[in-house]
């Protein structure tokens, strides 16, 4: 009797180990870089569901970018807004816009895009029941604040400003005059949707189906997509190689590891603990370019404190007492450019990029930054506290070391303090509740290359990253009058002209321009970065 | 033994609403949700407001519970933020931590009792004193460090295995994780079962059993290790929830796709959704290894009985 019983739990455990096992026999060269020329490349978990007007983080855009093509595209090179989709894009008062597209582009399920692709997408990413976090793209064009009103319900369906001339043509009234509008439409919420995209919706968002280089061949959610070359895109622009593996990686350290085992080609976001070895690992198969991104410190202008004239002075002083060179050498080995500036190098000077517009105000001088916090009578409360989150990025090593700056300017070793919060979300409700009394690290990762995108959704007044609640009438008539401008050298010279208020009245210290950084296989070749850091996958070429 | 088994079942219950609320509480005191998952831009206030309809964020946090819990006995365990079920998320991350779980414990069970079972039986002989140092080596060494280092030089310089398991995680890209998984618990197993073993084999019944004359071998399996065992059980029984949650370190160097790495994602992303389900299931995983280990009892010591 005792005997049975004993048998009867050997048995059960071996059944169990057995319908636990039996399920892990897939095949294990899935993972490796394979033949064909595949490349395979490190991925994220995207955080939200893969829709072009839902995506606004770096990993859900690097799909967008393979498996979509829209009006325009911004050039990987220079970032120049290129006609891709658009054969023309017509206005005579930077009001009203009439868009023609080129004939012969179709989905890769063979459907034709037309005006109504455009439209129909355009609408539904700008529809507040489709809780698009990216519908805000679609705010300039005329009839938004009834689609998407601030609160309450929606009160129409569709964006009056929209209207459909034929297959090929479209027009599209904005609210206000804005010239350089055209070259936003490259960003992938202005992506074409298929017809199957409104009518089996979640069967598209299991296999996105778009009319770009690449097709989706298999999509694994949070572990793996397959990418492949589309034989018969319309555009210029075909895979150079058979397709991108994409994995997902919970640690970019592992992926780095795997990087130098031979098992992943591309690695494009090196972890900054290994940027020491990464020239002795990879030699001149790392790449270090400018990103479209810039970091900065943030003030509250919503506490009585810090919104005062004295302010600017106090704030011009911090922002003098920062030792940007230093930081950027030590903390982040030269993978962060010191900023003199609000914009980024990817702008190019025609772009709107002006190196050492901010001048002395954005460098390191330990005496005039003493007299102007003491001029403009101390740091309120006598305590600068920098919050951070401390979950992601490392940010504890820079903001301590900004403070160490700081501290060292004022011969006081608790002028400056770091406050750490636990979480990114947390950190984000606390900054957008208004909640902190102190700075905060605050950064701006470009939409799309303009100066535009630089200035006015951060610091026009109430604009919606504007999280210090800064507000300058000056400014605001500058940027409106810029966007006025039909002339685009007009355009960008007056938005400089804007940007010479934020050095008087210093509303965020801009810190450094962020470099994006990648490893590759020797396997591979012409691997690049474009300016908004994600690879160029279509040229990369596998040997 | 029935009785007692529904004596068990019902005293599960309050402890599973008990950690559940605890959980949900936690996640929810960390702050806006909503905050997040708009990354460092915020959400216009709109869509914001949508999106904490959509999640039920609006009402109050007791009656959230409520609403959950209640959907939690349908099966529904919500949906997380990139618009998955909950359950999918589940069904793709259990199966890989359960495996990489039952290899971990075999290594408990092969290594640690075997070296338990011949160290006890040697006391204060080379091997003894060896394997004693050994194990105190690896309990002093975190699992951080053994695992990358193990990666270091298996998977780079010597390429015997992969540095990262492929998402479909087949057991044979596993064995080196589930051992580095092991390590520190199989060091335990060892040491229990050398004491206990040590301490038995001047036991009454295992004197007579030799002065019976039976063969050494049946001694030890049938008499010795039987009884010894009782300890060992218990540890290893409530290792096995340990181990389920505990493998984020594990999981997270070696890319392993789990329980441990959707955890760590939902925290990181205050997906409540995600946290409180997974947290849910290894609550339930624990009280039922528990109680197997309870049951387990009285198959090994006959002396034990349940009213």
């Amino acid at each position: 009797m005792r005997g049975a019983t004993q048998a009867r739990w050997a048995a059960c455990a071996v059944a169990v180990a057995l319908t636990a096992t039996a399920c892990g026999g897939g095949d294990s060269d899935s993972g490796g870089g394979g033949a064909d020329g595949i490349v395979s490349s490190s991925w994220g978990d995207p955080q939200n569901p893969l829709e072009p007007a839902n995506t606004n983080e770096v990993q859900g855009g690097k799909v967008l970018d393979m498996v979509f093509r829209g009006l325009k595209r911004y050039d990987p090179k220079t970032g120049e807004a290129t006609d891709m989709l658009a054969e023309k894009i017509e206005t005579t008062d930077s009001q009203n816009f009439t868009i023609t597209i080129k004939d012969g582009w179709t989905f890769s399920n063979g459907e034709k895009i037309t005006s109504k692709s455009f439209v129909d997408a355009w609408n539904y990413g700008a529809a507040l029941k489709n809780n698009q976090k990216n519908a805000y793209f679609f705010q300039y064009i005329d009839g938004y604040d009834k689609v998407h009103p601030e609160s309450g319900t929606a009160s129409a369906a569709a964006l009056a400003g929209l209207k459909i001339v034929n297959d090929r043509t479209f027009t599209a009234k904005l609210s206000q005059k804005f010239s350089l509008w055209p070259d936003t439409l490259g960003y992938p919420a202005f992506a074409p949707l298929p017809q199957q995209f409104f009518t089996d919706h979640d069967a598209w968002l299991s296999k996105p189906v778009g009319n770009g280089p690449y097709t989706i061949d298999k999509y694994a959610k949070g572990s793996s997509m397959n990418l492949r070359k589309w034989d018969e895109y319309p555009g210029d622009d075909k895979a150079q190689n058979g397709g991108i593996d994409l994995k997902v990686y919970t640690d970019n350290n592992t992926a780095y590891t795997d990087l130098t085992a031979g098992n992943l080609d591309l690695v494009d976001d090196v972890p900054a603990s290994q940027l020491k070895n990464v020239k002795a690992d990879l030699g001149d198969r790392y790449i270090n370019t400018p990103a479209g991104i810039i970091q900065t410190l943030a003030f509250p202008f919503y506490e009585k404190a810090w919104d005062t004239p004295d302010g600017a002075k106090v704030r011009q002083g911090l922002s003098m007492a920062i030792n940007r060179v230093q930081i950027t050498d030590q903390i982040f080995q030269k993978t962060r450019t010191p900023a003199s500036d609000w914009t980024s190098p990817v702008l190019g000077a025609d772009g709107g990029f002006k190196e050492g517009l901010c001048g002395k105000e954005c460098t390191y001088d330990k005496t005039a930054a003493k007299k102007l916090i003491e001029e403009g009578g101390g740091i309120p409360g006598g305590q600068l506290k920098i919050s951070y989150n401390a979950d992601t990025g490392s940010h504890k090593e820079w903001v301590d070391a900004v403070c160490n700056s700081i501290n060292n300017v004022m011969g006081d070793n608790k002028a400056c303090v770091g406050g750490p919060v636990g979480t990114f979300a947390d950190f984000r409700s606390q900054v957008s509740q208004q909640k902190l009394s102190g700075a905060w690290r605050a950064g701006w990762q470009m939409d799309y290359p303009l100066i535009q995108n630089f200035l006015q959704p951060v610091y026009y007044t109430n604009a919606p990253s504007n999280d210090g609640k800064w507000s300058d009438q000056k400014f605001d008539d500058l940027v409106d009058q810029a966007n006025a401008e039909t002339d685009k050298a007009k355009a960008v010279s007056t938005f400089q002209d804007a940007e010479k208020i934020l050095v008087q009245q210093m509303p965020v210290i801009p810190l450094w321009y962020q470099n994006g950084s990648a490893g590759y296989s020797d396997r591979v070749s012409n691997v690049a970065l474009n300016s908004f850091s994600v690879p160029v996958y279509e040229e990369i070429k596998v040997k | 033994m029935g009785r007692y088994v529904i004596r068990r079942l019902l005293q599960m219950i309050p402890v599973f609403f008990g950690t559940t609320l605890l959980i949900f509480l936690m996640v929810n005191v960390m702050g806006d949700p909503i905050a997040g998952l708009c990354g460092d831009r915020q959400c216009d206030p709109a869509t914001a407001a949508q999106l904490e309809a959509e999640f039920g964020l609006d009402k109050p946090v007791w009656q959230q519970y409520l609403t959950y819990m209640g959907n939690v006995f349908t099966g529904d365990f919500g949906t997380a933020f990139n618009g998955q079920p909950v359950t999918e998320l589940m069904a793709t991350a259990f199966p890989i931590t359960i495996r990489l779980t039952i290899i971990a414990i075999v290594f408990e069970i092969v290594i640690g009792i075997s070296l338990g079972v011949v160290t006890g039986l040697r006391r204060g002989r080379p091997i003894d004193t060896t394997v004693l140092i050994l194990t105190l080596v690896v309990i002093s060494i975190p699992t951080f460090v053994t695992g990358l280092l193990l990666q270091l030089l298996l998977g780079v310089e010597w390429g015997i295995i992969k540095p990262s398991v492929s998402p479909e995680a087949p057991v044979n890209e596993l064995l080196i994780p589930g051992l580095v998984l092991a390590s520190v618990s199989l060091a335990y197993v060892t040491r229990l079962t050398r004491t206990s073993i040590a301490e038995n084999a001047r036991a009454d019944y295992v004197r007579t059993a030799v002065a019976k004359g039976l063969p050494r071998r049946r001694v030890v399996v049938r008499h010795l290790l039987r009884n010894s065992l009782i300890p060992v059980v218990t540890f290893i029984g409530t290792d096995v929830g340990a181990l389920m949650g505990g493998a984020i370190v594990t999981e997270r160097i070696f890319n392993i796709h789990g329980v441990g790495y959707q955890l760590y994602q939902g925290i990181l992303r205050q997906n409540s959704q995600t946290v409180v389900g997974f947290v849910t299931v290894l609550v339930l995983v624990f009280l039922a290894a528990n109680l197997i280990v309870d049951l387990l009892y009285a198959v090994l010591d006959p002396r034990i009985r349940y009213a």
